[in-house]
C-alpha cells in the first residue's frame, strides 16, 4: 500500500466509500485551507473491500465535521494530536445543514433569489429525513 | 414580532384564541372598527389573486387601517430583479404589516427573516397558504360550534390541492375527526399525509363515489377536479359526474351536513346548491374577511 506518512495534528478520515474521497474534500472546504492533505483512493479494505481515506493536518477545531454524518455514517474520524490518535469522533446528524446540498425543487425561493444561502433542516431523525427550510421539499425526491 | 408562514405556526390554543377574537369581531364589528387607524397593511403580490387581496384589504378597511401595494410582479419592483429580501426591508419602512403572495415556494419566508414588520404568507406556490385553512377551520367551528368530533368529506382533486393537504394537517390536531378521501383513483391524496394519519391514529377511508358516503359526513369540503389532471378522456367522461355535487346527491346527505368550497368554483357544485341551507361555501368567504381581521389585530399586538 501507498505509504503516507503521520501527521501530528489533524484528522484521519477513514472507511470513506471507495471513491466518494473527493466530494469530501469538496463538502468539508478543504480547498479553502492552507493545510496539507493527503487523499489515498482505493485503499485495501478487509471490511469493504476498497476504501478512501483522507489525512488532514490542520487544527483540530478548525474543521465542521458534522456535516460528514450526512454525506456517510460509516466513516470513522480519528482525531489526531502528537502524532498520535486521541480520540474517534462519534458523528451525529446535523440539525442543520448549509451550503451543502441545494434544492431541486425549481419552484423554490431559493432558485431565484441572490445569495440565499441553501439550508435542510433535519425534519425526522429517525428516518434521517432533511427538508429544504423554504419550500420543505425532501432531500432526495428529485435527482 | 410574530408571523405567519404555516397553519401550524400556531398552537390549538392560540388558534382558539384567535377564532374567538374573529367570533367577537363578527358580533361586535363596530367595536373594532377605528382600532387600526393610522396603521397600513402593504399586500405583495408577486402573482395575481384578486379574492385573497381583496379579502386581505377588506380586512384592514374593517379595521379602519389603510392599504398600500402591488398586485403583480410586473408592476413591482420584481419586475426590475429586486429580490424579495431587499423588497421586504423597503416595505418595512412603509408599512406595519405585509401580507404576502408569491409564487416561488418559501418566498414570504425569506421576507419575515429580513422583515422589521409582521408578514404573513398570502399563498407561496403549491406550498402553504394559512389564511385559507384559518378561514375553513374557522368556518367549521362558528357553524358546527366545535373542531371536533365529526366525520369530512374531501372530494376532488386530492392529489394536488394544497388546501385540501393543508387541511388535513390542521385538522389532524383536533379529537375524533374522521376522514372520508372522495377522489378518482389518479387523483388520491399522497401517501406522506396516510402515513400521518395511520402514525396518528387518526381514522380515514378512501372511496371513489360520493353518492357512498354523503349519508355519513357531517361535513363535505369540495374541490375542482380539473380535467388536465387526468390520464385520458375516457377516464374523465366516466368519472366526472362522481365529483359534482347536485341537487340529487345533496338529498342523500345529512340535514346538518355543511358544504364547504375553496372558490372559485366551476362548475363541481350546480348552482341549484347554492340555496340549500346546508351550503356554507359563501359564508366561508364572510369568514375569511373576519379571520385575517382577528389575524392583523393579533399580529399587530392590538388585540384585546
Ligand atoms: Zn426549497
Amino acid at each position: 500500500m501507498l505509504n503516507v506518512g503521520k501527521i501530528e495534528e489533524g484528522f484521519v478520515l477513514d472507511h470513506i466509500q471507495a471513491g466518494k474521497s473527493l466530494s469530501i474534500y469538496h463538502h468539508l472546504q478543504l480547498d479553502q485551507l492552507d493545510c496539507t492533505v493527503a487523499i489515498i483512493k482505493n485503499a485495501r479494505s478487509n471490511k469493504m473491500g476498497k476504501k478512501d481515506i483522507l489525512k488532514v493536518e490542520c487544527d483540530i477545531d478548525m474543521l465542521d465535521l458534522d456535516v460528514l454524518a450526512f454525506i456517510d455514517h460509516n466513516i470513522t474520524v480519528n482525531v489526531i494530536q502528537d502524532g498520535e490518535i486521541v480520540d474517534k469522533k462519534e458523528l451525529i446528524l446535523p440539525q442543520e445543514i448549509r451550503n451543502i446540498i441545494k434544492c431541486r425543487n425549481p419552484r423554490c425561493i431559493t432558485s431565484i433569489e441572490q445569495e440565499l444561502p441553501h439550508i435542510f433542516v433535519l425534519t425526522d431523525p429517525k428516518k434521517e429525513i432533511y427538508r429544504c427550510k423554504y419550500c420543505e421539499e425532501k432531500y432526495g425526491e428529485r435527482i | 414580532m410574530r408571523h405567519l408562514m404555516n397553519p401550524l405556526d400556531f398552537t390549538v390554543e392560540e388558534l382558539n384564541q384567535l377564532f374567538d377574537l374573529a367570533n367577537d369581531i363578527e358580533k361586535n364589528p363596530e367595536k373594532y372598527a377605528h382600532i387600526c387607524a393610522g396603521k397600513k397593511l402593504a399586500t405583495c403580490f408577486y402573482e395575481p389573486s384578486t379574492r385573497t387581496r381583496l379579502s386581505f384589504e377588506t380586512a384592514m378597511y374593517n379595521l379602519g387601517g389603510t392599504v398600500l401595494g402591488f398586485s403583480d410582479a410586473a408592476s413591482s419592483s420584481a419586475s426590475k430583479g429586486e429580490s424579495v429580501s431587499d423588497t421586504i426591508r423597503i416595505i418595512s419602512c412603509y408599512a406595519d404589516i405585509c401580507a404576502m403572495r408569491h409564487p416561488k415556494e418559501g418566498a414570504p419566508m425569506v421576507a419575515a427573516g429580513k422583515s422589521r414588520i409582521p408578514v404573513i404568507n398570502a399563498g407561496d406556490g403549491g406550498h402553504q397558504h394559512p389564511t385559507q385553512t384559518l378561514t375553513d377551520l374557522l368556518t367549521i367551528r362558528s357553524l358546527k360550534g366545535r373542531l371536533s368530533d365529526f366525520t369530512i368529506g374531501l372530494c376532488g382533486d386530492l392529489k394536488f390541492g394544497r388546501t385540501v393537504h393543508s387541511l388535513i394537517n390542521a385538522l389532524a390536531r383536533y379529537e375524533n375527526i374522521r376522514f372520508v378521501f372522495i377522489s378518482p383513483p389518479e387523483l388520491k391524496v399522497p401517501d406522506y399525509i396516510t402515513e400521518m394519519l395511520k402514525e396518528k391514529g387518526i381514522a380515514y377511508e378512501e372511496v371513489i363515489r360520493l353518492e357512498d358516503c354523503i349519508a355519513k359526513l357531517d361535513l363535505l369540503y369540495m374541490t375542482r377536479v380539473q380535467r388536465e389532471r387526468f390520464f385520458n378522456e375516457e377516464d374523465y367522461v366516466r368519472l366526472k359526474d362522481f365529483y359534482i355535487l347536485d341537487k340529487s346527491k345533496m338529498n342523500l346527505a345529512g340535514k346538518d351536513m355543511l358544504v364547504l368550497h375553496p372558490l372559485p368554483r366551476v362548475n363541481e357544485i350546480s348552482v341549484e346548491v347554492d340555496t340549500d341551507e346546508r351550503a356554507a361555501y359563501f359564508k366561508q368567504v364572510q369568514y375569511g374577511v373576519y379571520v385575517r381581521m382577528a389575524l392583523i389585530l393579533t399580529l399587530l399586538e392590538l388585540a384585546c
